[in-house]
C-alpha cells in the first residue's frame, strides 16, 4: 500500500482496505505491552477511585513508542477513567483518588515535584465531542495551546501549517484561517482539535472515542490521520467500535468490569486479539456476544 | 401485457388534496369568564405603564411646552414667583448628567468586583463557602435603600472623604479628581461608591448565572492543553460570559439610575453640570424630585412631573436593552 | 500439606496531586510578606486606617505571588496572581455588607428598650432621649400598608402568570416583556404617578391607601415573575390528566395546578413583600408620615418604618439619629424574617 505523500500536504484517500495498519512494522511484538523500559508511556498497577467507588483496579500496561493502542471493552469499564489517569485529568474530579504509578520515559508523572501542566503538554488529549474554542478563529484555535502554556515560537506560520497538514485539514482551511473555529463541520472541527493538540508537540496523544460523534466519511479521514500520526508519536485510543480498533491499532487492550472495578483482561497485538484471543471473555466480546 | 390492459380498464382518478379539519374550540361560560379575567390581569402591566407615562406627560406637558428641548439641556431650577411660573427657568441637564455620572461610577466599580465574586463562587470556592456566600448575597439584595442610606451617611462617607483627600493629593492634577474647594463630603464619588455596593448583588447574580453555564468540555480541553485554572477561565469562561456580563451591568445601571433615598442622603444637589467627582456637588433626577416635592408650588410640581417622565423613559430604555441582552445570551446557549 | 495463604494487600487510594505542606508554605510566605509590605506602605503614604492597610496588603500579595509563581513557571505565576486577585475581590465584597449589618445591629440595639415596640411618637418629640417613644405606630403602619399592597398585587400577579403559562394567550410575550419593564420603574416615579392620580384627583389627601397602591406597582413584577417560574415547574401530565377527565380550564387551574404550587405562590408573595417592605421614596409622596397610630386608611397619612427612619435621619440631632438606627434595625429584622419564611417555603417544592 502506498504511503500518503506528506511533503505535499495532501491527504490521499486510499480505497477502503481492510486494515490501514502498514504490514511491515517489524517492531510490533505483544511482549512489548508488558515490559518495563525507560522509553514510552507505562502504567504500573494503576487504580482509580471516585470518592469511595473503586472504578479501576490494577491495570499495568506499557505503550510502546510510535504505535497505536486501542482500548476496547463495553461502556462503564473504566477505559476513559484510565485514559484520564494518563494525562492527570482524573484529579479534576472532586474527591477522586488513584494508586499505582505512571511513567513517561522513565519519569513518574505523579511525582511530587512534577508540574501537571507540563505533563499535559507531553501527553495531549482529543475528546469525544469536538470542542474548538468558539471565541477564536481557526488559526487562534490551533495556536491556543501555545498561548495557554505561554510557549514562544519563532515561526507561528510554519507551526500552524505543519499542525494542520498533519491533522489532514490544511487544504480545506488554508484560505480561511481567520474564520471562526465553530464554523467548520463536525469532522473538520475534530481535526482542528487534533491540530490544536499537536501544536504543543506532545509525545503521546490520548483520544477518547474521537469518532463517535462523527459521520462515517469524517471518521475515515480521522482514522487515516491517526495512522499517519503514529509514525512520530504514541497514540492511545478508546473506542467502542471494534472494526475501528481493527483498522487503526497495532495493539489492543480489553477492559471489563464484572460489577466491580474495571480491569484489564487482556492486551495483545490487534491481529491476535481478534483471531485467537487467550481469554474467553475477550473472545465473547470481539465476536459480539455482548457489549 | 396483462398489466397494461388492467391499467386501461380503470379511470385514472386524481387523489384529492387532504382536507385539513378545522378544529373549533367551544368554551363553557365559566372558562370564558376565567380567561377574560386572567387576560385582564396579564394586561394590567400594560395599562399601568401606559397610565404612568400618560399622566406624567399630561402633568408635565405645560413645562415641556414652555421650555421645549431646553428642559433637557439647561441646568437651573427656578420655579418662578407664583403659581403659574412667571420668570421661571427649569432644566434638568445637571441632574440628568449627574444621575448618569454616579451610575457610571457605580458600574465601573461594581463590574470588576462582580466578575471576581462570580468567578470565585463558580470556580474557586469550596462547596460550603459557596453556599454561605450565595445566601449572604441573596439576603443583601433585600436590604432596603434607606438602610444603605443611613449606613452610607454615617459609616461610608467619612471613609470615602478620607480616600478622596488622598486621591486629590496624589492625582489632583487630573481634571476628574481636581476640586474647586477642599470639601469632599456628599460628592458624586461617595454616591457612586454607595450605589456600586447596592447594585453588586444583582450584577453578581446575573454574571454568576452566566459563568456557571460555560461549557465544561471546552474548559477540559483548555486544561488538556496544559493550561492552568486561570488559563481555562480566560480562554473559555470570560469570552462566553461577555454578553451576560454586559446584561448584568446594564440591569445594575438601570437600578442605579432610579435609586432615590440612598443617593439623597449622600449627595449634595447643585444645579451645575459637574465632572469633578470628588467635590461636593452633583445631580440626580430622583433625588431632585424627593427634595423639592415637599414645598413645591403648583408650577414646580409640573416641572417635577416632567423630570419624572424623563427619568421614567431613561430607565425604561436601559432596562429594555438589558433584558434583551440577557435573554439573548440565555438563548444562545440553549 | 501446607496451605498456601495468599497475602492480599489492600491498595490505599492516594491523592499525589495535593501538596498541603507546599501550599501551606506558599500561602504563609505570601501572607507574611504582604502583611509587612502593607504595613510599610501605610506607614509611608497617606493610605490610612484598616482599609488602607487591606488595600496595600492586596497589592503586595499580588506582587509577591507573581514572584513566587515565577519560580515554577510563567503559567503558574499568572494563575497564582489571578487566584489572589479573585480571592481579594470576594473578601473585599464581604467587608461593606458585614459592616452594614454589624453597624445596624450595634447602633440599633442601643435604642431598643422595653417600650420600643409598644409606644409611638405621639407624645414624644423626635429630639427627646430615646428611652421614651417607640415605633409601634410605624410597625403597624408598615403591616397595614403592605397587607393592602399584597391584596392588590398578588391576585393580579398570579393572574398575569396564569395568563402566560396556562392560557398561553396571544399577548404572552408582550405581557412578560412589560412585566420586566415594570420592574425597572424607579420607586420615586411610582410615587409621583400615584400622587398625581390618587392623591390629587381621587382622595385629595395623603393617605395609606395611596401608599399601598404605589407599593403595589413595585410589588407586582416580583410576584408575577416568581409565580410564572413556579407555574412553569408544574409537569404537563398533571394538566393533561385533569383535562382528560373532562375538567374545564377553570377547574383545572384552581383545583389542580394552583394547589400544586401553593407554597411556591406563597413564596412569590413573600418575596414581593420583602421587596417593598423597605421602600421609602414612594411613601414620601403618598402616605407621608404620622406620629401616632391611626386606623384611618383614607383620611390621614400613615407612619411606616422606612419613613420613620428617614424622617428621623432628616432631623439629624443625636437622639433622632439614634432612633433612626433603631428603626433600621427593626426594619432589617422584619425583612430578615420575611426572607427566612420565603426560604423555608421555597425549600418545600411543588406538591407540598
Amino acid at each position: 500500500m502506498d504511503q500518503p505523500d506528506m511533503t505535499q500536504g495532501e491527504v490521499v484517500t486510499p480505497s477502503l482496505p481492510e486494515t490501514l495498519v502498514v504490514e511491515d512494522r517489524t517492531r510490533r511484538n505483544s511482549a512489548r505491552l508488558h515490559e518495563h523500559t525507560d522509553k514510552g508511556l507505562e502504567a504500573r498497577s494503576v487504580h482509580a477511585w471516585f470518592g469511595k467507588h473503586h472504578a479501576l483496579a490494577d491495570v499495568s500496561l506499557h505503550f510502546p513508542e510510535n504505535t497505536v493502542t486501542g482500548l476496547i471493552g463495553p461502556s462503564g469499564c473504566g477505559k476513559s477513567t484510565f485514559l484520564r489517569l494518563l494525562n492527570r485529568m482524573h484529579e479534576f474530579i472532586p474527591n477522586s483518588a488513584m494508586a499505582g504509578d505512571v511513567f513517561l520515559d522513565g519519569q513518574d508523572i505523579y511525582g511530587a515535584k512534577v508540574n501537571p501542566a507540563d505533563v499535559r503538554l507531553k501527553i495531549g488529549m482529543v475528546f469525544q465531542k469536538p470542542n474548538p474554542f468558539p471565541s477564536m478563529t481557526i488559526e487562534e484555535n490551533v495556536l491556543a495551546g501555545l498561548k495557554l502554556a505561554k510557549i514562544k515560537t519563532s515561526d507561528k506560520e510554519a507551526l500552524l501549517e505543519d499542525c494542520l497538514v498533519r491533522a489532514g485539514l490544511w487544504k480545506e482551511v488554508k484560505d480561511r484561517l481567520k474564520a471562526a473555529g465553530a464554523s467548520l463541520s463536525g469532522g473538520q472541527q475534530q481535526r482542528l482539535c487534533i491540530a490544536r493538540a499537536l501544536a504543543v508537540k506532545p509525545n503521546v496523544l490520548l483520544m477518547d472515542e474521537p469518532c463517535s460523534a462523527l459521520d462515517p466519511g469524517s471518521t475515515l479521514r480521522v482514522e487515516e490521520t491517526i495512522v499517519q500520526l503514529s509514525e512520530t508519536m504514541t497514540i492511545i485510543i478508546v473506542t467502542h467500535n471494534m472494526q475501528q480498533a481493527a483498522r487503526v491499532s497495532d495493539y489492543c487492550a480489553f477492559f471489563l468490569s464484572d460489577g466491580g472495578p474495571g480491569q484489564l483482561i487482556e492486551a495483545d497485538l490487534t491481529s491476535n486479539m481478534f483471531s485467537n484471543p487467550s481469554d474467553k471473555r475477550t473472545a465473547d466480546y470481539v465476536q459480539g456476544r455482548f457489549g | 401485457m396483462t398489466f397494461r390492459r388492467h391499467c386501461e380498464d380503470f379511470d385514472v382518478v386524481e387523489p384529492s388534496p387532504a382536507q385539513v379539519k378545522a378544529i373549533t374550540v367551544v368554551r363553557s361560560t365559566g372558562d370564558k369568564v376565567f380567561r377574560g379575567i386572567m387576560t385582564a390581569g396579564g394586561l394590567t402591566s400594560l395599562v399601568v405603564l401606559s397610565l404612568i407615562a400618560g399622566f406624567l406627560l399630561y402633568r408635565g406637558f405645560e413645562i415641556l411646552s414652555d421650555f421645549g428641548f431646553s428642559f433637557l439641556t439647561t441646568s437651573e431650577w427656578n420655579s418662578g414667583i407664583d403659581d403659574v411660573g412667571t420668570d421661571a427657568r427649569m432644566g434638568v441637564a445637571a441632574m440628568l448628567v449627574g444621575s448618569i455620572v454616579i451610575a457610571v461610577i457605580a458600574i465601573v466599580i461594581a463590574v470588576p468586583f462582580a466578575m471576581g465574586v462570580a468567578l470565585f463562587l463558580e470556580y474557586y470556592a469550596p462547596k460550603k463557602l459557596r453556599n454561605v456566600l450565595t445566601a449572604l448575597l441573596d439576603l443583601i439584595a433585600a436590604v432596603p435603600s434607606v438602610i444603605y442610606g443611613i449606613w452610607g451617611y454615617v459609616v461610608l462617607m467619612p471613609l470615602v472623604v478620607q480616600w478622596s483627600k488622598t486621591l486629590n493629593d496624589y492625582l489632583g492634577w487630573f481634571p476628574l479628581f481636581s476640586v474647586p474647594a477642599p470639601i469632599f463630603e456628599r460628592s458624586p464619588f461617595v454616591a457612586g461608591i454607595l450605589l456600586s455596593i447596592m447594585i453588586l448583588p444583582i450584577t453578581t447574580s446575573v454574571t454568576r448565572e452566566v459563568y456557571s453555564r460555560a461549557p465544561k468540555d471546552q474548559i477540559d480541553a483548555a486544561y488538556a492543553l496544559g493550561g492552568s485554572r486561570w488559563g481555562g477561565i480566560r480562554t473559555v469562561v470570560l469570552p462566553f460570559g461577555r454578553s451576560g456580563l454586559v446584561g448584568g451591568a446594564m440591569l445594575g445601571l438601570g437600578r442605579a439610575l432610579g435609586e432615590t433615598i440612598a443617593v439623597f442622603l449622600v449627595l449634595n444637589l447643585v444645579f451645575k453640570v459637574n465632572f469633578n467627582i470628588l467635590s461636593s456637588a452633583g445631580g440626580n433626577v430622583a433625588s431632585l424630585i424627593a427634595t423639592r416635592f415637599g414645598e413645591a408650588s403648583r408650577y414646580e410640581l409640573k416641572g417635577l412631573m416632567a423630570a419624572g417622565l424623563v427619568l421614567f423613559i431613561l430607565t425604561l430604555i436601559v432596562n429594555a436593552i438589558a433584558t434583551a441582552i440577557v435573554n439573548r445570551s440565555a438563548k444562545a446557549v440553549a | 500439606m501446607s496451605v498456601m495463604q495468599e497475602s492480599t494487600s489492600v491498595v490505599q487510594p492516594r491523592r499525589p496531586w495535593r501538596h498541603p505542606a507546599q501550599n501551606a508554605l506558599t500561602v504563609s510566605v505570601i501572607v507574611t510578606l504582604s502583611a509587612l509590605g502593607g504595613a510599610a506602605v501605610t506607614a509611608r503614604t497617606g493610605l490610612a486606617g484598616n482599609l488602607g492597610w487591606f488595600v496595600s496588603f492586596i497589592a503586595c500579595a499580588i506582587i509577591v505571588s507573581w514572584i513566587a509563581g515565577r519560580f515554577r513557571s510563567k503559567v503558574a505565576a499568572a494563575d497564582l496572581v489571578a487566584t489572589v486577585v479573585i480571592g481579594a475581590a470576594a473578601a473585599a465584597v464581604v467587608i461593606p455588607w458585614t459592616s452594614l449589618i454589624y453597624t445596624v445591629i450595634s447602633n440599633g440595639s442601643k435604642v431598643i428598650y422595653s417600650g420600643w415596640f409598644t409606644t409611638d411618637m405621639s407624645v414624644t418629640a423626635a429630639d427627646d432621649v430615646f428611652t421614651v417613644g417607640g415605633v409601634s405606630h410605624a410597625i403597624v403602619g408598615t403591616l397595614i400598608i403592605i397587607s393592602i399592597a399584597t391584596l392588590i398585587s398578588v391576585p393580579i400577579g398570579i393572574a398575569s402568570a396564569v395568563y402566560i403559562v396556562e392560557i398561553r394567550g396571544r399577548f404572552s410575550l408582550l405581557v412578560r416583556f412589560l412585566t420586566q419593564a415594570m420592574s425597572g420603574v424607579p420607586s420615586i416615579v411610582a410615587g409621583l404617578f400615584i400622587y398625581s392620580t390618587l392623591v390629587v384627583l381621587v382622595f385629595e389627601k395623603f393617605n395609606a391607601l395611596a401608599g399601598a397602591f404605589a407599593l403595589s406597582i413595585l410589588m407586582l413584577p416580583t410576584v408575577a415573575r416568581t409565580s410564572e417560574e413556579v407555574l412553569k415547574l408544574v409537569p404537563e401530565d398533571l394538566r393533561s390528566a385533569s383535562y382528560a377527565l373532562g375538567a374545564s380550564q377553570v377547574s383545572t387551574t384552581f383545583k389542580v395546578t394552583l394547589p400544586t404550587v401553593r407554597s411556591g405562590l406563597v413564596t412569590a408573595a413573600v418575596l414581593g413583600v420583602a421587596r417593598i417592605a423597605g421602600e421609602t421614596a414612594p411613601l414620601l409622596l403618598t402616605s407621608l408620615y404620622l406620629v401616632s397610630f391611626s386606623a384611618d386608611l383614607v383620611g390621614k397619612p400613615m407612619a411606616t418604618l422606612p419613613t420613620y427612619t428617614f424622617g428621623n435621619l432628616q432631623i439629624g440631632t443625636e437622639n433622632a439619629v439614634a432612633r433612626a438606627w433603631g428603626g433600621s434595625l427593626t426594619l432589617l429584622a422584619l425583612i430578615f424574617v420575611l426572607f427566612l419564611i420565603a426560604r423555608l417555603l421555597a425549600g418545600r417544592g411543588p406538591g407540598k
